[in-house]
């Protein structure tokens, strides 16, 4: 069976799998036990599942497991790592969500969390406006807290990419 | 006797006079409860609490009538709360430690809040209808309980020190007298010793009064959201329980489809050691993995021969269709002198509105892990993880499904996603659990989003609205009748509630697949007459300008004397259940724009003919507080100077009491159209709402501001659609391309949300009010920019410009 190496949270590691279409997202729910990216469609329509793929935001439901052989993994378990932060620690664009109080069911966290984050870094500067439009793409949340997800992530690109920044 | 204010003491949590008041007054047999608490109880299950002691629970049952099934208080000052009333992401957990917390006097941090657990915690229905806040603060749910308990306590303290209750005061679980030996203190813990209460709830028992609270009535953090965006949360979808087994259904491709042929060795050979599970018309596959379980389940899928589905009206006809068919009737309200009244009116004005199916569209497919032991009968066993809003009810659909007894059945709630209804999380339990009765080994089951928004789905009504007014010489509205069609099939739990039918798992899709009966709705031939009472207008049928009388009681908000209002349900080919707001948005949507389209024939400003008619004065105080915030400018609609063409502003309003007694909310939507394309942007929301007191006003606000924007996505975008086939009719909104609602990137408007937050009053509802009126505000502001009245949801580009076509303005 075939043997995959790849780093998930920093962690190197291998899995063997009988089939590698096997969806990622399946083999870090129940490999890895990680609870971050989460199964919404399976279509790579509403964004629960994403992780960062290089620091590339990706949708695990629909990515094979072969196809990471060799890179690296982040879920929001992990993310706290990429400001040189503890593995317990939040993550500032995760305390940015949770001061904004930016959730209801928070099903979908994974999604808006780490696109935001790749946003942010991507776009420093960013006014509201471009993040409300950048932020997007087959992504939902159903309870609809956008407004607050949106008022998190320019929380983040205001105050919290600054400290990070300032740590690394 | 004379009392101390205790509210002078800083820091000190006292109680109110009243409940001071209340206290010494107590029964004589609450006084001597001391004497009787030294019964010992057995082992529970609940760590760390006095419910260690307490022994087995052979019924499965939990008396809410008693102290000890709400509150213990351990020896080692440990507080357990039970209650059961769920979280699924609205934010209770935190409103009921909020509750718990300020009415026992200790912080939020000390108290352990168990809920929704058969066997463990009372059984208190299903939460839903919004009716969580209004139960648990009430009495008839958790105030009550923790407030006997504090009660008591207050009184163990009285004994101790040897002084009356009014001389008491405490601060975080320990109770000092005022005035006395700083050093002197004793402590819940200290008090109880690790005894139970065993106190009967006194549902007389005075709530602290809102003047002292200091943790209701605050902002408080949502205590889940940081494990929630940390990726720690544990949802349903997570549960994993030691030799756990995947499964995956296979439902049929048309409607109402039956197995004619089913090859089982269809999976053989495939990983995972694939098991086929046929009961009836209910097809599934177990195997070692999620992903093995998926492969098996495609592959049955083509080895499954289906009768000839049963075909579905054509989706443009589905509103004559409903409107033809026979029905079950009842009024809401009916004064015997519409017609009368109507036909001595110096004006008439008509209308019908309609709205189609919509779905919960959960964005997680639904899961639940089954773990069913011994087959059948009186030795079998169940225990089921499931996000369900009601572990009690679930349990006894499982009974019956099963054929298990509900004493061997535990049923655990664990928060799946956001459900706004009657969604997958109880026809996936369901459905889990037949699997794991047919390979006897747990059975985890998540449903494919097709599933989702297919196999497990219940659909929210579809409706056709008739409404009529007449309308005297000065312009008041003297007369209104309406009439609502809706269509409904099963119900799930609410198939006696909605229409009469025979309770029983064979309300919800698993079920009947697995042939249990389906409740059948009963036409009638005279319409049922009015029922009154507090649910006397579930579902705001009738208008809130209608005096709402009902055996001679104005149950209603406004002066309008002469009325009938009429429910017609009939039989859906669809699925149906309860979907947030049920029936509460249709009934809105249609009463509220009508309205508007009075106030517009009569050239008045909307706002103001309203208050014509209204005459509850919370009503009235939110609509004020609403359009003084929003800067309502006072004039008739259409907006003058609007041209029609290009792009285009207006506002709109809406109102209403929900349910007739569960939240007083208004608000106003600006838009702006683009007459050409059809697009209408929503571009600011102001949002208002008396509900009693603030419990939590950021979860408030939270609630508020998702609603707003899920009211957008059902006013302009959610639609389920449907097709015939060669082989049947089936859904074909089956994923979030087909099912288009609200995403990311989609503008957002600015979001004003007005509290106000009245003590006078007990606390109610707020989870389902303002999306009650986003699709009526924001037609009635489509209204006002453009002069196309939109009667038909959802306002896509299409139905604007279809609109625009036939009104010809």
């Amino acid at each position: 069976m075939p043997t995959f190496a790849f780093k998930v949270n920093g962690i190197p590691s291998t899995v063997t799998v009988d089939d590698p279409a096997t969806p990622l997202l399946f083999v870090l729910q129940e490999t890895f036990q990680l609870n971050g990216p989460k199964f919404g469609c399976g279509l790579s329509q509403c964004g629960a599942c994403t992780v960062l793929l290089d620091g590339q935001p990706i949708r695990s439901c629909v990515t094979d497991v072969s196809t990471v052989d060799g890179h690296s993994v982040t879920s929001l378990e992990g993310l706290s790592r990429l400001a040189g932060l503890g593995p317990n620690d939040l993550h500032p664009i995760q305390q940015a969500f949770v001061d904004e109080q930016a959730a209801q069911c928070g099903y979908c966290l994974s999604g808006p969390i780490l696109y935001g984050y790749a946003f942010v870094r991507d776009n420093p500067g960013a006014s509201r406006e471009h993040i409300e439009k950048g932020v997007s793409g087959d992504l939902i949340c159903r309870c609809c807290t956008n407004s607050r997800m949106v008022d998190a992530i320019v929380r983040y690109a205001r105050e919290g990419r600054n400290a990070e920044e300032s740590r690394q | 006797m004379k009392l101390t204010n205790p509210l002078k003491l800083a820091g000190a949590r006292p109680l109110s006079e009243k409940a001071i008041d209340a206290l010494e007054h107590m029964e004589a047999s609450r006084r001597d409860f001391l004497k009787t608490a030294g019964v010992m109880m057995i082992g529970f299950g609940v760590a760390g609490t006095a419910r260690n002691a307490r022994g087995a629970n052979p019924s499965g049952n939990v008396d809410s009538s008693q102290v000890d099934s709400w509150v213990a208080i351990g020896a080692d000052e440990s507080i357990t709360v039970l209650a059961g009333k769920c979280d699924f992401g609205q934010g209770f957990r935190t409103v009921q430690l909020q509750l718990a917390a300020e009415e026992l006097f200790v912080s939020m941090d000390r108290i352990t809040l168990v809920l929704c657990k058969t066997g463990i915690t009372p059984n208190q229905g299903y939460t839903a209808g919004s009716f969580s806040t209004w139960t648990q603060f009430g009495g008839g749910g958790l105030r009550v309980a923790v407030d006997t308990a504090r009660d008591a306590l207050f009184q163990l303290a009285s004994q101790y020190f040897n002084v009356p209750v009014s001389q008491l005061t405490v601060t975080n679980g320990v109770f000092s007298v005022i005035g006395g030996n700083p050093a002197g203190t004793v402590s819940y813990g200290q008090l109880v010793h690790g005894q139970p209460f065993n106190l009967t709830v006194n549902p007389k028992a005075v709530p602290n009064s809102p003047s002292t609270w200091k943790i209701v009535g605050q902002p408080v953090p949502r205590v889940d959201i940081p494990s929630k965006v940390k990726g720690t949360f544990e949802y349903a979808q997570k549960v994993r329980v030691p030799g756990m087994l995947h499964g995956k259904v296979v439902r049929p491709p048309f409607l109402d489809a039956h197995v004619q042929k089913l090859d089982k060795s269809a999976v053989n050979g495939l990983p995972g050691n694939p098991q086929v599970v046929q009961v009836n018309d209910f097809v599934g596959v177990v195997a070692d993995t999620e992903w093995h379980a998926q492969k098996a389940a495609d592959a049955l899928a083509g080895a499954i021969t289906w009768s000839a589905g049963e075909t579905l009206p054509v989706q443009a006809n589905l509103y004559a269709f409903m409107a033809s068919q026979p029905s079950r009737d009842a009024f809401a309200v009916n004064t015997g002198d519409v017609d009368q009244v109507l036909s001595g009116a110096a004006k008439t004005l008509s209308a019908r509105y309609l709205y189609p199916f919509q779905m919960h569209g959960s964005l997680a497919s639904s899961c639940a892990v089954a773990d069913v032991r011994g087959g059948t009968g009186g030795s079998a066993t169940v225990k089921a993880w499931s996000a369900t809003q009601s572990v009690y009810d679930v349990r006894t659909f499982l009974s019956a499904l099963l054929g298990i007894p509900t004493a061997n059945i535990q049923v655990v709630q664990v928060e799946g996603s956001g459900c706004y209804g009657g969604n997958g999380a109880d026809p996936v339990t369901f459905d889990a659990a037949l699997l794991s009765q047919a390979v006897a080994a747990p059975v985890r089951l998540q449903y494919t989003r097709k599933d989702e928004m297919t196999a497990g789905e219940h659909y929210g009504h579809p409706m056709v609205s008739n409404q009529k007014v007449g309308i005297d010489s000065g312009g008041k509205i003297i007369a209104w009748d309406n009439e609502t069609v809706l269509m409904v099939r099963g119900e799930g739990p609410l198939a006696a509630f909605t229409f009469g039918g025979a309770p029983g798992p064979g309300n919800f899709i698993a079920g009947a697949l697995a042939g249990l009966p389906t409740g059948q709705l009963v036409p009638t031939t005279t319409p049922a007459a009015p029922g009154g009472g507090l649910f006397w207008d579930f579902g705001n049928s009738v208008p809130p300008y209608s005096t709402g009388t009902v055996n001679g009681v104005n149950l209603g908000t406004g002066t309008v004397a002469s009325q009938r209002s009429l429910t017609r349900l009939v039989a859906s080919p669809l699925w149906t259940s309860y979907l947030r707001s049920p029936d509460h948005i249709q009934n809105t949507w249609s009463n509220e724009s009508f309205m508007d389209e009075i106030a517009a024939s009569l050239q008045q400003d909307p706002v103001l003919y309203r208050l014509r008619h209204l005459v509850d004065q919370r009503l009235i105080k939110v609509i004020h507080a609403v359009t003084d915030k929003a800067g309502w400018e006072t004039r008739p609609s259409p907006r003058p100077g609007n041209r029609h063409s290009a792009v285009v502003s207006g506002r709109g309003i809406a109102c209403v009491l929900y349910s007739g007694f569960d939240g007083y909310v208004a608000v106003v939507a600006e838009v702006s159209v683009n007459q050409e394309t059809g697009v209408i942007t929503v571009t600011k929301v102001t949002a208002g709402i008396d509900t009693g007191p603030v419990i939590n006003p950021n979860g408030l606000r939270n609630q508020m501001e998702g609603q707003v924007i899920q009211g957008i996505s059902r006013a302009l975008i959610e639609e389920v659609q449907f097709s015939n086939f060669p082989g049947g009719g089936a859904v074909t909104t089956n994923d979030w391309d087909t099912y288009t609602v609200f995403e990311f990137g989609d503008s957002i408007p600015e979001i004003d949300t007005v509290l106000i937050n009245n003590l006078d009053v007990a606390p109610t509802g707020a989870g389902e009010t303002i999306i009650t009126l986003m699709p009526a505000a924001i037609g009635n502001a489509v209204y006002d920019a453009t002069g196309i009245r939109l009667r038909q949801i959802p306002m896509t580009p299409a139905n604007f410009l279809a609109a625009k076509a036939a009104q010809k303005v």
